[in-house]
């Protein structure tokens, strides 16, 4: 065996071994009843073709990797911005489960939620007695200064009302008839996390504003919408505030709670909102939006409230960066400072710098809505096309919104919008129609391997690379980081390209 | 405009809910209210006397067809008919499968946030049968219906189901606003029928709003997908439902916390009327029966 104490073996090269080879041929020549090798590869070739992706296209009723998650995820991030605040999700224990992993996968940061825990007899019976318990063991096991309460798809089918679950458990005396509990019905199977996200910011700010009187100050509230960046991100867009010097509120900010040190302390909770600055909130001059398509329904509201309100797609690169700190100028009456405009001139300069190993590429962006408008926008600023832009969870009118700008650029001449669709949708798109590089998240890896395009990872989630998300895109700063993570991409492509010693090296060039 | 108002019909099935509920909103319009019919029962008839067709395309069978709830605009799901009502239906799956409360859940709340409530004096909500599950119960939530109004006539089982639909409503009441508007008694011409309805509200702690005798005319009506009102609008039936709608307008705010009772409760005021015998007494008949085929 080629496996011994002395010398052990990874996984990796052990199953390279001949032993292993052997039993993995035997085991499929026995037990898996396998299709020749022939016809796989010939079955695989045809995935590739023009008729495979029209019938890929025809799907009715299947979707395979879909690129979003379920409205709880959204909801228990949203919550995670806010100081000392628990997520409470009503429903069943292994939703909950998967939540926290997913953002602790890319974050790199424990992640708390707890469950209602609900069985079978709740189904039957209703969840009353499971969020009465749940709310009482929540308060007295954590200690937070609020919880906020999503719904899982099982506790939304059996139709329960948190508002009156909720005020019954607080009448049993579970929590404090004034411990503030906001919550948000969060159905799983209905829009995806980004609505999520707005729902419970929604819940938050009535649950706080509700019966409140209004007094119009001079703030600016932030809402960062559904960020896997918000670590890099709301701590560079609270740089470029301080800069102006704006009296600003972040409504949810993430960034201390996923990025705690490692000082010998555990914090549960860190950073994030806190329960007056929500209060005080309502009282803003305004209400700027990072992601217009995370907050539609909050907007709605705070509108409604009086405040004056902005929103914006993930505001990254010259023009969008520009449109947000002009915004932000006008409603606080601050000018942009002299540093801020010389951080653009740099972040100009880097792309002319680039300029002739960018112009003309084409890309594949999938994403969150926000995102892909955001990063076809940057990528048609650097001379980029974005031939495929694709959001599983873009609506009917992201997708008239998106064609809209992409037709008024030169760069989005040849650009297709593609809302709705999953990424064995984009699969097909990149065989038929084939582009320069990818821009998404980690599930495009397997993308990368099936179809050979480089996968630049710029959005949520990132599994498997370590702590791209505690640099910002957002801002100047970020479009600079952006622009060098797609032309470290360019570059490795282009050595790849030229790396075989006198085969094809002729411009494997030390200067790029 | 004045403060939105919402009520909700429950009562037992076959009751004539559908059929008392839109006469009655038929006379509110009278009255100029604006209105919208919300109909939550997977049946989707709770619309038809009043668009004078056959049945309304419902949300989740237009949102079934159009492939999400999300794909559909308001203008697909909201018919207009007598004297401007704004109809609206859930609908649901086929009886068997699927689960019809979700289906209410949904079809609201894309109401909600579609805008058909806005610009409206009242919402109507049609119920089914009884509150089964956590669906049926969502026009009583919080920030729905601020009244019920229980249909119920003298026959034993309706008065079960009111009894049960008063427990439900108090089980929302302490945690929300819903109040027992009261109940509709609906003429089956049985005995002592008014006075057991009287001895129902006593008990409910609530009020009888009206008794609406039986009238072969709103048969009449219905046959040609008709409210009375519409139909004959000068017949004593269509005056009955206008008193009904006058008496419901004015009960804006009176509404109760019921006070349900118990099953032995119930069966023994079922007794006392005469409507349930006693054990004894069934035992006595079937002995007597037992002899005289002996």
């Amino acid at each position: 065996m080629p496996q011994s104490a002395d010398r052990v073996l990874d996984h990796a090269p052990l199953f390279r071994e001949p032993e292993y080879q052997e039993m993995f041929a035997r085991k499929r020549a026995e037990f898996e009843c396998p299709v020749p090798d022939d016809k796989v590869a010939e079955q695989g070739e045809f995935t590739k073709t023009w008729d495979y992706r029209e019938k890929n296209f025809a799907r009715e009723s299947l979707v395979v990797n879909p690129a979003k998650a379920c409205q709880p995820l959204g909801a228990v991030f949203a919550a995670a911005g806010f100081s000392r605040c628990m997520s409470f999700v009503h429903g069943s224990q292994g939703c909950v489960a998967y939540y926290r992993s997913h953002l602790s996968r890319h974050f790199k940061e424990p992640c708390s939620a707890v469950s209602s825990s609900m069985t079978e007899d709740a189904a039957v019976f209703g969840g009353l007695q499971n969020m009465i318990d749940g709310l009482a063991n929540c308060s007295a096991l954590y200690q937070p200064d609020m919880i906020a309460v999503s719904t899982t798809c099982m506790a939304e089918v059996i139709g329960d009302d948190l508002q009156g679950f909720i005020s019954n458990a607080k009448k049993k005396g579970s929590v404090a008839e004034d411990f503030p509990v906001p919550y948000a019905h969060t159905p799983a199977f209905v829009g995806s996390h980004v609505d999520g996200y707005d729902n419970m910011i929604k819940g938050i700010l009535e649950n706080f504003w509700k019966g409140a009187e209004r007094t119009p100050g001079t703030a600016i509230n932030i809402i960062p919408g559904f960020d896997g960046y918000c670590v890099g991100n709301n701590r560079e867009l609270k740089r470029l505030l301080d800069l102006m010097g704006v009296d600003y509120t972040f409504i949810s900010d993430a960034s201390d709670q996923f990025d705690t040190p490692s000082d010998g302390e555990f914090r549960m909770y860190d950073g994030g909102t806190t329960i007056d600055e929500v209060k005080a909130a309502l009282n803003a001059k305004g209400t700027i939006s990072l992601q217009y398509w995370n907050t539609r329904k909050t907007m709605d509201y705070i509108a409604g409230e009086g405040q004056e309100t902005a929103t914006f797609h993930y505001p990254l690169g010259i023009r969008a960066t520009d449109a947000l700190l002009m915004k932000v100028s006008e409603l606080s009456g601050k000018p942009i400072p002299e540093a801020i405009r010389l951080e653009r001139g740099r972040l100009v300069d880097a792309m002319a710098d680039s300029q002739s190993h960018l112009h003309g590429k084409k890309y594949a962006i999938y994403g969150d809505p926000d995102f892909v408008q955001a990063m076809a926008r940057f990528v048609m600023e650097t001379g980029g096309e974005p031939t495929h832009c694709l959001a599983t969870n873009g609506t009917k009118a992201w997708e008239a919104e998106m064609k809209e700008m992409l037709a008024a650029d030169p760069f989005g001449a040849s650009a297709q919008v593609w809302a709705g669709k999953d990424l064995w949708h984009l699969r097909s798109l990149l065989f038929t129609e084939p582009v320069d590089f990818m821009i998404g998240n980690s599930y495009g890896k397997y993308l990368e391997r099936d179809t050979g395009t480089p996968l630049i990872r710029l959005t949520f989630p990132i599994f498997d690379r370590h702590h791209h998300h505690r640099f910002p895109l957002m801002g100047y700063q970020g479009g600079l980081r952006v622009l060098t993570t797609i032309l470290d991409k360019v570059f490795d492509k282009l050595d790849a390209e030229t790396i075989v010693a006198g085969v094809t090296d002729y411009s494997y060039d030390l200067t790029r | 405009m004045a403060k939105l108002r919402q009520i909700a019909f429950y009562g037992k099935g076959g009751i004539g809910k559908s059929t008392t509920s839109q006469n009655t909103l038929a006379a509110l319009v009278e009255m100029g209210q604006k209105i919208l019919i919300v109909g939550c029962d997977p049946k989707a008839d709770s619309t038809r006397l009043i668009l004078n067709t056959k049945l309304q395309d419902t949300v989740l069978h237009l949102a079934a067809e159009a492939g999400s709830v999300e794909d559909l605009e308001i203008e697909d799901v909201m018919k207009i008919g007598y004297k401007g009502i704004k109809c609206t239906e859930s609908g649901g799956p086929e009886p068997g499968v699927g689960c019809a409360g979700r289906g209410v859940i949904t079809a609201i709340n894309f109401l909600e946030e579609n805008g058909a409530y806005d610009d409206v004096d009242y919402v109507s909500y049609d119920v089914l049968g009884d509150v089964v599950c956590g669906g049926f119960a969502m026009p009583i939530r919080e920030n729905k219906a601020q009244e019920i109004y229980i249909v119920m006539s003298g026959e034993m089982m309706a008065l079960y189901a009111a009894n049960n639909i008063a427990k439900g409503i108090l089980k929302y009441a302490h945690s929300g606003g819903v109040r027992l508007g009261g109940l509709i008694c609906n003429e089956r011409k049985t005995d002592k029928e008014l006075e057991l309805a009287e001895a129902l509200a006593a008990r409910l702690g609530c009020k009888l709003i009206h008794f609406v005798p039986r009238d072969n005319i709103v048969q009449h009506a219905e046959l040609r997908r008709q409210t009375v009102i519409q139909y004959s609008p000068d017949s004593q039936q269509a005056k009955e439902y206008r008193e009904l709608a006058r008496k419901i307008h004015e009960n804006s705010g009176k509404g109760v916390i019921p006070t349900p009772i118990t099953m032995e409760e119930l069966e023994d005021m079922l007794i006392e009327f005469g409507i349930m015998k006693t054990e004894e007494q069934q035992l006595a008949e079937l002995q007597a029966k037992e002899a005289a085929a002996g």
